[in-house]
């Protein structure tokens, strides 16, 4: 990509990124008019699956924001030097993450225009409340991490934020689990181990999605990934997916385990159609085998397989997502225990669900938000990562 | 009635009364309403509002600033609305003020008089 | 809770009737003379018995007269609302048969009040759990904690709504228990709609009441009683 010709033109494709950047997120905003004006009745949502597709975009955006702070934390809390001069980067994609997460959530809202009233009339009583704080407080949070790493005479208040940021990010994926966690009726959710699962699935998507963002701009700027520095990230992010695998693992095999759930079990990973086949190959396969090959296996491994795994790490993601909201949902409630019921409105059926296209160009369109606040975040400012060059050599110590 | 008139008249703001554009509404049947005319032009919604939240919330229904009582008088005699036209009551004032009404995205506009809680009607009869 | 309401609107009505002397002596008379108007309070709790044995397989008179009372349009597409369904089932052990009539269960511990960010689902004071339309952001975490599945929410504008009964797009829905018809002091429209009487309504918390006593001589059920609920309406049969 590094020729004399990009060289001269770069300003130009800059300002086509944006361009791009630009129309995806008016076509978000035209989906958001839409659903405005005719109501939900034109996405796929309904009664009976009344979270969809942009909450699958908004999750995915709100909990990777929160793993990609997992750079700046190891850098700054527990003070390696290769990730410390990522932190400034890991904390601008976090903001623009949860700036495009937040955005969907707030917008496929039945009264978006109300969301005042949401930070007016407070329940403190409601998990989906107290995410709200959590959120907002993570925006202040960040951002002042951000100013005490960019600002020279901030410098010194950069550890202690970034503890505090460390110890925020814990509560507010916790949170995002909790969100779920309280849903006891539901089988899919209301496990105590969501909490925990959230969190490392965090880690695994947040380095994932840094690492295409760090591919891209050093790419961007004509620079190799120096080898060491790509493999230590590469491993790291081996070890993530096969942490949050271990606990979406586990998190199915309880609920094997406990015989009224097996039910939920069987559809989940055997007879529910799209989702075993988006479980077991969009997460399984493509989600977390290919990118452990690509990572681990001795012949691949290289910068280029780096970026493919957490691709793929990301399209894995989305369909874990999709399976656990949609899925979770789409499973009948069991109203009767022992019984089986049927009505005209969905008892004992399996909930259907299409995706519409307004609710991908809504998601697209938060993506969008991101996308435009890291472009031009990076450009503005300076968040290329600076590795002194002791740092990429003096290698494997972690 | 005609004092009624004459005392809406009387009672419009000065700004309006010199401003030729002020929309003429159809006010429906009209009566006396349950404030003066001008303090109800400027203090309606934070009655509606006070009494909505104790309608809902702690089921008092026989509030006097009841949005349903106020359409009761109000909705056109012609289209027993009060949304629909430059000239009606809602609608009218609101369109010249610029100013978005929300209510009736879920309240309905309509006039329904055998619908009208007895207790509301009692009211006006007593008075 | 109620209590503490009570009080503050005692006081409420005290300031604002000062200020209402200076602004309009003749009204302030006028409400005074007049004053009746009483908050609901917990002395009431209202609730249903539905006795399920006279419940007729394929009647649907309690969903007609409650889509008539409230203005809901009766379609069954997955997006229209439905406030109370009849649902058919069968014992998976027995095979034996049962149809009922299920809505919101106007439960003691309301879980979709618990999850509500913004309060517009909240309980009043007389246990009738109904959504504040004016604050409900659309959010639907309500529907997902909601075990009965008792809500809607509105996916398209609307027009002619009942006066009673305010709905509107972007917001969620469930049986009110006809709450406009109850603070008149009369019955929900499914419970007088019933042509075999099977649904018994009225005060819990009053022992002398029929639904009182009823639940003291025959077995009735809550549904999913193990989520610890403490629903509003009861089942017999089930
Ligand atoms: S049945 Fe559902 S909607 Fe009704 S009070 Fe209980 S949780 Fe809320
Ligand atoms: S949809 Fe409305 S009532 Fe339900 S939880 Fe959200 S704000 Fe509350």
């Amino acid at each position: 990509m590094q020729t004399n010709s990009f060289n001269r033109n770069e300003q130009r494709y800059f300002y086509m990124l944006v361009a791009a950047g630009m129309l995806v997120l008016l076509m978000g905003l035209f989906a958001v008019h839409a659903m405005e004006e005719h109501g939900h009745i034109i996405t796929g949502m309904n009664n009976q699956i009344v979270w969809g597709m942009p909450h699958v975009f908004a999750i995915f955006m709100i909990v990777a924001a929160s793993g990609v702070l997992n750079v700046a934390s190891i850098g700054s809390v527990f003070g390696k030097p290769m990730y410390k001069a990522r932190a400034p980067l890991a904390s601008l994609l976090s903001i623009a993450l949860l700036a495009g997460g937040l955005s969907v959530l707030m917008l496929d809202l039945g009264r978006p225009e109300r969301v005042i009233v949401a930070a007016t009339h407070f329940n403190f009583t409601s998990v989906f409340a107290w995410n709200v704080v959590l959120y907002s407080g993570m925006f202040a949070a960040v951002g002042i991490y951000l100013w005490t790493m960019m600002e020279q005479r901030m410098n010194p208040w950069s550890k202690p934020v970034g503890l505090f940021v460390f110890a925020w990010r814990f509560i507010l994926t916790t949170g995002t689990g909790l969100i779920f966690a309280f849903l006891v009726a539901r089988q899919a959710y209301g496990s105590a181990l969501l909490a925990p699962m959230f969190i490392v699935i965090s880690f695994t998507w947040g380095l994932a999605v840094f690492h295409v963002v760090q591919s891209a701009i050093y790419a961007w700027n004509g620079k190799t990934h120096t080898p060491e520095i790509v493999k230590r990230m590469k491993n790291l992010l081996g070890i993530f997916i096969i942490g949050a695998l271990y606990l979406v693992a586990t998190y199915h095999l309880t609920n094997l385990y406990f015989a009224h759930q097996s039910g939920f079990e069987r559809f989940i990973l055997k007879d529910g159609g799209i989702y075993p086949q988006l479980l077991w190959w969009g997460y399984g396969l493509f989600g977390n085998l290919v990118p452990l090959i690509l990572i681990f296996h001795p012949k691949l491994g290289n910068a280029r397989s780096a970026l493919a795994a957490s691709l793929l790490v990301i399209i894995g993601g989305f369909a874990l997502l999709y399976v656990f909201i949609i899925g979770g949902q789409a499973y009948p409630l069991n109203i009767f225990p022992g019984y089986e019921a049927s009505s005209s409105f969905g008892d004992g059926q399996i909930g259907l669900y299409s995706p519409s296209l307004p609710e991908f160009l809504l998601g697209f369109g938060g993506l969008a938000i991101a996308f435009l606040i890291t472009l031009i975040g990076v450009r503005a400012l300076n968040f290329m990562p600076h590795d002194k060059p002791h740092v990429a050599a003096a290698g494997a110590t972690d | 009635m005609k004092v009624f008139l004459l005392s809406l008249l009387l009672a419009i703001t000065p700004a309006w009364a010199t401003d030729s554009f002020a929309p003429k509404l159809d006010i429906g049947k009209g009566g006396k309403c349950v404030e003066e005319p001008q303090w109800m032009r400027k203090n309606h919604m934070q009655v509606l509002l006070q009494q909505r939240d104790e309608t809902v919330h702690l089921g008092i229904r026989d509030g006097k600033y009841s949005l349903k009582v106020c359409i009761e008088c109000h909705a056109s005699t012609k289209d027993d609305s009060v949304l629909g036209r430059a000239d009606s009551f809602c609608e009218g004032c609101h369109r010249y003020e610029a100013v978005k009404i929300d209510c009736f995205e879920c309240h309905s506009s309509k006039r329904h008089l055998s619908l009208v809680q007895d207790a509301s009607l009692a009211q006006k009869e007593s008075k | 809770m109620s209590d503490t309401n009570v009080q503050r609107r005692q006081f409420l009505k005290t300031s604002v009737g000062a200020t209402a002397v200076a602004i309009a002596p003749g009204m302030l008379l006028f409400d005074m003379a007049h004053g009746k108007s009483e908050a609901v309070s917990s002395k009431m709790r209202w609730g249903m018995l539905i006795d399920t044995t006279n419940c007729a397989d394929g009647c649907n008179d309690c969903v007609k007269a409650c889509n008539k009372e409230n203005g809901l349009s009766g379609g069954l597409s997955p997006t229209d609302s439905q406030w109370i369904r009849k649902v058919e089932l069968k014992d998976m052990r027995s095979g034996r048969a049962v149809s009922l009539p299920m809505m919101c269960q106007h439960c003691a511990e309301p879980p979709c009040v618990d999850v509500c960010p913004t309060g517009a689902s909240f309980k009043r004071a007389d246990g009738i759990v109904l959504v504040d339309k004016h604050t409900c952001i659309g959010c639907r975490y309500c529907m997902m904690a909601c075990p009965y599945k008792a809500r809607s929410f509105v996916h398209e504008p609307l027009h002619d709504q009942k006066p009673d009964v305010p709905r509107g797009k972007g917001t969620v829905e469930s049986c009110t228990l006809c709450v406009h018809r109850v603070d008149k002091g009369q019955q929900p429209a499914c419970a007088e709609a019933c042509p075999n009487k099977s649904i018994l309504f009225g005060n819990l918390n009053d022992p002398e009441s029929e639904i009182a006593k009823k639940i003291r001589t025959v077995a009735s059920t809550q549904i999913r009683a193990d989520l610890g609920l403490d629903t509003g309406i009861r089942y017999q049969g089930i």
